[in-house]
């Protein structure tokens, strides 16, 4: 098993502020659109240096995703930030038709995704959002691992052309993927090459898969790890030639079992190559109040919860 | 930048009121005829803003059919929020070079451009948003009016809603952002037919006070007659004449649904109903152009 040495511990949406905040400077076109939680999305560099290019909307996420839209059309391409719930659910019918189906350029990123969010509690923990984001035809779905991985598709989704969700998080995880990194959208990222299982995970996640490879091999089982970071458009050749290799897959992600990471794999495999598959991810549940760990505890999203999948798919390998 | 090399758009500022009555006579032929082909659509929306549409597209707008430029930089834009009323649109789009005027006989067809609501995904040249879903169309239009500041490009952005409309919730979010922001290059305009498809607006939806609302939120409001060329003309002049000063403009426009054929007018019936080959015959009868050009 692979080391993943890390200095310091950070939040993705803190990435995410990094790179608009870069974008600002290396790309005029860039506006970005807030619905009154800047400090939240750590858009604040962005407000203070491009006033000019900040939109504060204030809670009025409908309208936020239509100005968005229409900003557009100018040339413009718009950061919307908030809440992952707000991002989507919310909003749902705003982006399916001012932006999906009319094909706009349009970046919806997305703070506070999945349990750990924490005490808040559920109404604010979506734990769908991937799910609505992946059903939209031609919508990118992309959920990155860490502060630097989260700054480097921040920096990549400018230069795409159409519509992106980018879902990230609040609670800090260690930064391990390198600061110098090229994000490509769609790729998959081999993190730890194994024989015995492949582990997909994404998001937070990843981390967490890092740490069930370590006591996976403790167990004397060599797993592979990979971080599927853009759920839509999947990295297919990644996961078939990895599956096709291992014979057995564990999926990992934040999110309901349905509509994400685990339900995109599952469908390839079942179409490709029919193989034994477990979800980690929350069952057909809301969230509740409560620190981060323990949520991702209660709610079967640890390295321990990957190493019983593990255990289990192996089990039901031929 | 500004300067047209289109016909249509070049002939504008000339056009007299007497030739823009022949070219709505022309469209609301057309609008029957295509909700007749097809036994679906709506007219009465239709029927009662092809005033306006003829107005702008025709007299008031500075704006490029021909190529089409979605980001419509130096062009004054127009947005359709009322989606379901898209056979003026088409057909006011094809008579003004948008795109062949033989093409309004797919209108709603398998296939083809001319959807049952305005969409972008099948590159319809003209239609800068997909609109149908009601609610959404004044936020794009004040986001496509502050991208054009950012750009410093000093034409306007146009939008129309219907009166209905202004019972979904994200109107009143845009209504209050855009005299926030001082979206100063845009007017906004409702169809204040009084109709919706349950009945009067009045009796659904409680509207009420319309320029008194606008007016609290910060919006130069105005009225007008919407089918009176000669009313209609002067006020969006006037609204012209109020941009620039830190306010967005608003006209609510009275409409008659169906106006034009005397058996639609003023009722929610024809709202989403078609015409039958009688109807159609007799509609037709009222809609008098002395050059005929149906497509």
């Amino acid at each position: 098993m692979k080391d993943f040495p890390y200095t310091e511990k950070k939040d993705t949406r803190s990435g995410f502020g990094a790179g608009l905040h870069e974008l600002g400077q290396t790309n005029p076109n860039v506006v970005a659109l807030c619905a009154d939680l800047i400090g939240s999305l750590k858009m604040d560099a962005f407000v203070k240096d491009f006033p000019e290019r900040f939109f504060q909307v204030g809670i009025a996420e409908a309208n936020m995703m239509g100005l968005a839209a229409g900003m557009t059309i100018g040339g413009k391409i718009p950061f919307t930030g908030t809440f992952a719930n707000f991002s989507t659910g919310r909003v749902y019918d705003q982006i399916r038709q001012s932006i999906a189906y009319s094909g706009k350029n349009v970046k919806i990123c997305a703070s506070h995704a999945g349990v750990t969010l924490g005490e808040d509690g559920a109404t604010h923990q979506i734990l769908e959002d991937i799910g609505l984001m992946k059903m939209l035809p031609h919508m990118t779905v992309i959920n990155p691992c860490d502060y630097n991985q989260t700054k480097a598709a921040t920096i990549a989704i400018a230069d795409y052309e159409g519509p992106v969700y980018l879902r990230f998080g609040r609670p800090v995880v260690p930064v391990f993927t390198p600061a110098d990194q090229k994000f490509e959208i769609g790729k998959a990222v081999m993190l730890n090459e194994g024989t015995d299982v492949s582990i997909f995970a994404t998001g937070h996640l990843v981390w967490k898969a890092i740490l069930a490879g370590k006591l996976l091999e403790e167990k004397g089982i060599n797993a592979e790890i990979i971080n599927i970071h853009t759920i839509k458009p999947l990295d297919v050749e990644a996961v078939l030639t990895s599956a096709r290799k291992t014979r057995c897959v564990v999926t990992a992600e934040e999110h309901q079992m349905n509509g994400g990471l685990g339900d995109s794999i599952a469908q390839l495999l079942a179409r490709e190559e029919p193989l034994p598959l477990e979800m980690v991810a929350v069952n057909d549940s809301f969230g509740e109040s409560g620190t981060p760990e323990q949520l991702m505890e209660k709610y079967g999203l640890n390295e321990q919860a990957i190493v019983a999948a593990v255990e289990k798919v192996m089990a039901r390998r031929k | 930048m500004s300067a047209s090399t289109s016909p249509a758009a070049e002939a504008t500022a000339t056009r007299s009121v007497a030739e823009l009555k022949q070219i709505a006579a022309q469209v609301r032929r057309d609008i029957v005829r295509m909700v007749h082909a097809v036994n679906s659509g709506h007219p009465g929306g239709s029927l009662g803003c092809t005033d306006l549409l003829v107005a702008l597209y025709f007299k008031v707008m500075k704006h490029h059919p021909e190529p089409f430029d979605m980001n419509g930089i130096g062009q004054d834009l127009f947005f359709l929020s009322n989606g379901h009323i898209s056979p003026v649109f088409y057909s006011v789009l094809a008579r003004s070079g948008y795109f062949p005027v033989s093409e309004l006989s797919t209108f709603r067809k398998l296939n083809s451009r001319l959807q049952g609501h305005p969409a972008t995904h099948e590159h319809l040249p003209g239609v800068r948003v997909a609109s149908g879903s009601l609610g959404q169309g004044l936020s794009v239009a004040i986001g496509a009016a502050q991208a054009k500041k950012l750009n410093n490009d000093d034409r306007t952005v146009f939008v129309l809603m219907g009166d209905g409309e202004l019972e979904e919730g994200q109107i009143w979010e845009a209504a209050m952002y855009a005299p926030h922001h001082k979206v100063d290059n845009l007017i906004a305009v409702v169809d204040r037919n009084g109709q919706q498809i349950d009945g009067p607006t009045d009796k659904i939806g409680g509207l009420g006070d319309l320029r008194a609302k606008f007016e609290s939120f910060g919006w130069e409001v105005l009225e007008a007659n919407g089918n009176d060329l000669e009313q209609l003309l002067p006020a969006l002049e006037d609204a012209q004449a109020r941009l620039g000063k830190s306010k967005p403009v608003m006209i609510l426009m009275d409409t008659q649904m169906g106006y034009g054929v005397d058996f639609m007018m003023g009722s929610h019936k024809w709202h989403g109903v078609a015409p039958n080959d009688e109807q159609l015959e007799k509609a037709l009868q009222q809609l008098v152009v002395e050059k005929a050009s149906d497509y």
